[in-house]
């Protein structure tokens, strides 16, 4: 990529790690445990959710190979109705909702608007306790015999019909859910009072406000997931009427509590990924975000829709033809800000001076990907064709492409951007790039018959089908096998970077975020000297300016601890002599 | 519109690092910070009153998880009560309004304890503090005791939801003599009568909720008893006693509320 790179990496040859950072301020397993740096704590929570993530894949493996013949012989139907349950539940409560928030808006949330850590470290070290609790009943219901409602819980099934471990299941979320009240809790306490001086509302990076938004829906909807939960539990337990048609309840009102949640929390996933891509579609055309307002205010907006929109997920549940009308309406409001984000990436990219390294591969994928998940979702808004496609494979490609092809892509993205920041070292940039490119490919093969069979009208959540739907079949197991090499290429790589990665330097990127203008890996405190933000967000004048004074604070930190061993050295060499 | 950076949270600390002598310090923050801070103050916070601030929205936003928490059993209750209203009548006719009432007066008196405590402490008085938190943890306990009384009553009477739920007492009103003296309610028909069964579910629910959230209450103030006599919070720092009256009066709100909603359906 010789010319066409903007990657500024030190001299390598003299080129080290900082001596002080928060990587060996301690050590040993305690000091990680106990930690309340919000750096190590998104390294705890990468390294679970990736531990989650390939089990979750593994279930997704399983249900690949189990479609690749019309009948079901690699599994019983009972247990595909159990992998595909856990599948489901894995990747969407202990992967999609933390992965971007509870890693990297942990890590970097707190460093672009220039804070020590997060307002509540120890609430935030809580909160990582709480999902590995939450991860491990989950991991124990699956062991000790499963559940196989699906990740809805739909009642009356999951209170009446099944004598699965829908009870451990639901303690498992209900836990996790708490992980996840507390970190949008304290993304929200942060944004608002540990800024800068100099950081307003208006210079915050637009990755600050995706993160702001999905606190939002994180703070004001898990609490509701968590009282329907309850509520089933306790079905089952005591025998409570509140759910149960016998006694007068009504099993409609779980779905409303449900997805009062559950559909904004597809927002919650989102929208920390959209932040990603406001960030590195940014750094890598070397311009400001085109309409900066108008993406911050984006993400506000699909926040706010969001809440406003679950009963799309019942239009076939015997809500009344208003209720239909109404929900359909809103659906379709939710396309406008999500609609502004994408305009506005292009237009971003418009005349800028892009390159293609890996951060940027992955955010052009997330643009394809999420735009056409984006407007099958508007397919799915309109009530009657949802009446044709929902409860069929359209639906599976359809979330899919906006969690898979917009959310994963966009957390890869970030984890490529930030790893030299992460952990002071490059990636392979061609592997790397090789790898993003295996994974669009694998995506779509995988993922795009799905909407063919699913117009073809084949349902989900059988393990078994008519013959005639076998090559599309074929087709998307096929894909699943390349996008699991493209998942796994990055573990790989990543691992080995720790060590034999080039060292990166301060700001390899040349990008803007104060995040950057500290040392890579950053000093437990992240900065010195308390950064003063005098300019606007994605300010590359500002950088230019910066760089030509040799401003970069990091760089001075680097040179002060220089300075301090040299005359350390030097003292001691004057030592030796006087003692002779 | 970029608002002047005063008017950031970081203006305050804008002034610490524009000072000199502040600046050389920083170059070795831990040390400073323990000559400079008061041992309360937190490391990542540049000074006390933005740290009590933090503490303070924090705890107004999880106030805010907990009336989501509450709403969707409120939702539930405005469903069914516009469903079922006779049974909701009935079924709040077997509630004791005497108890319910002396419960809401408990409460609001140990949140006018609660309120003197934040005062002690902000005012620097330990022995009136630890004087006011332990009123405050008794009125609590007393409000537990009363609620204990009313629960077993409903269990005497069959009124829990499950297997052991009767409807006696809607179907044949006049076998309970004392509330067909107040009520003279009518017999509800059998599948209006069955509808009762979510009323109780509801008021369990909702009840035990709430006394599920005075349980852990009454276990954080007794650790702050303990604290307030060695003066923890009358040094200077009332962030905690204050936050912990916050959640204190929220749990006396949402009794106000199941008050009215579950004994007084039918007193208009």
């Amino acid at each position: 990529m010789s010319n066409s790179t903007i990657v500024s990496l030190p001299d390598q040859s003299t080129a080290r790690i900082p001596q002080r950072n928060y990587l060996n301020q301690e050590n040993g397993l305690l000091s990680w445990l106990l930690t309340s740096d919000h750096k190590r704590i998104a390294i705890l929570y990468l390294i679970s959710i990736t531990f989650f993530f390939f089990i979750g894949g593994a279930l997704a493996g399983l249900i690949r190979l189990e479609l690749l013949t019309p009948q079901s012989d690699l599994m019983a139907a009972d247990t595909y109705n159990k992998v595909f349950t856990m599948h489901g539940i894995i990747m969407i409560f202990l992967f999609l909702v933390p992965s971007v928030p509870a890693t990297l808006g942990n890590f970097f949330l707190p460093m672009m608007i220039g804070a020590k850590d997060l307002a509540l470290p120890r609430i935030n070290l809580f909160s990582w306790y709480l999902y590995m609790a939450g991860g491990i009943l989950a991991l124990y219901a699956m062991i000790t015999g499963g559940v196989d409602t699906g990740w809805t819980f739909t009642t009356p099934l999951s209170t009446h019909y099944v004598n699965t471990n829908v009870i451990t299941t639901g303690m498992a979320i209900f836990v996790a859910g708490f992980s996840s009240i507390f970190t949008g809790l304290n993304f929200i306490v942060t944004i608002h009072k540990m800024r800068a001086p100099g950081m307003t509302w208006f210079r915050l990076p637009l990755f600050v406000w995706a993160n702001y938004a999905a606190s939002i829906l994180m703070v004001l909807g898990t609490p509701v997931l968590a009282i329907a939960i309850v509520l089933v539990a306790l079905e089952r337990i005591a025998g409570i009427g509140v759910f149960d048609p016998a006694k007068g309840g009504d099993p409609l009102l779980f779905q409303h509590l449900f997805w009062f949640y559950s559909h904004p929390a597809v927002y919650i996933m989102i929208l920390p990924g959209m932040g990603v891509i406001s960030e590195v579609i940014s750094t890598f055309s070397r311009k400001r975000v085109f309409g900066y307002t108008a993406v911050a205010f984006s993400s506000v907006a699909i926040a706010v829709f969001g809440f406003f929109v679950w009963a799309h997920h019942m239009f076939i549940m015997g809500i009344s033809n208003y209720t239909v009308l109404v929900f359909s309406l809103l659906t379709m409001l939710v396309a406008v800000p999500s609609a502004i984000k994408i305009f506005n990436w292009t237009f971003t990219l418009y005349k800028g001076s892009i390159t293609f390294e890996t951060p940027m591969l992955y955010a052009f994928g997330f643009i394809g990907l999420f735009t056409i998940g984006g407007m099958t979702g508007v397919f799915l808004g309109t009530a009657g064709t949802d009446i044709h496609l929902t409860e069929t494979y359209f639906i599976v490609a359809h979330f899919h492409f906006v969690m898979v092809g917009g959310m994963l892509m966009a957390f890869l993205s970030g984890i490529h951007f930030w790893w030299p920041k992460i952990t002071g070292r490059m990636y392979p940039e061609k592997l790397s790039q090789l790898a993003a490119v295996i994974t669009f490919v694998g995506f779509n093969f995988t993922f795009f018959p799905q909407f063919i069979l699913g117009t073809l009208g084949m349902p989900r959540r059988y393990a078994s089908y008519p013959p005639e739907f076998q090559i599309l079949n074929v087709f998307s197991t096929a894909g699943a096998t390349i996008l699991g090499v493209g998942y796994l290429l990055p573990v790989l790589y990543l691992t080995w970077s720790l060590k034999y990665g080039a060292i990166a330097g301060n700001n390899p990127w040349q990008a803007t975020g104060l995040e950057w203008q500290t040392q890579s890996p950053p000093l437990t405190e992240n900065f010195t000297v308390m950064p003063v933000m005098d300019h606007e967000a994605y300010d590359y004048e500002w950088l230019e300016r910066q760089n030509q004074a040799g401003k970069n604070l990091g760089n001075q930190i680097l040179a002060s601890q220089d300075q301090a061993q040299q005359s350390q050295a030097l003292g001691k060499e004057k030592e030796v002599p006087r003692a002779g | 519109m970029p608002d002047s950076p005063a008017t950031t949270p970081g203006a305050q600390r804008a002034a610490n690092a524009a000072d000199p002598a502040n600046s050389a310090n920083a170059a070795a923050p831990a040390d400073s910070a323990r000559a400079e801070h008061p041992p309360y103050l937190l490391h990542h916070f540049e000074n006390a009153s933005q740290q009590a601030d933090a503490a303070g929205f924090a705890m107004w936003l999880f106030l805010l998880t907990e009336v989501m928490f509450f709403s969707g059993l409120f939702t539930a209750y405005l469903i069914y009560r516009n469903w079922y209203y006779t049974a909701f009548v009935a079924g709040s006719h077997q509630l004791s309004v005497v108890l319910g009432a002396t419960n809401t007066v408990v409460l609001i008196l140990s949140s006018f304890t609660m309120a003197m405590a934040v005062w002690c402490s902000k005012t620097g008085r330990r022995r009136e503090l630890t004087l006011c938190l332990t009123l405050t943890f008794l009125l609590g306990l007393g409000f537990l005791g009363i609620k204990s009384v009313e629960y077993r009553e409903k269990f005497e009477n069959h009124h829990v939801p499950g297997r052991h739920f009767s409807l006696q007492s809607f179907l044949y009103p006049q076998s309970d003599p004392k509330i067909f003296a107040e009520y003279h309610d009518r017999p509800l028909p059998l599948d209006e009568a069955r509808h009762t069964e979510v009323y109780f579910s509801l008021y369990f629910l909702m009840t035990g909720m709430h006394a599920a959230h005075m349980v852990i209450g009454l276990g954080i103030l007794g650790f702050m008893i303990l604290r307030a006599r060695a003066g923890a919070y009358t040094a200077g720092h009332a962030t905690f006693v204050e936050n912990f009256g916050l959640y204190w009066h929220f749990i006396d709100i949402v009794w106000i509320y199941l008050f009215a909603l579950l004994y007084l359906i039918s007193r208009h």
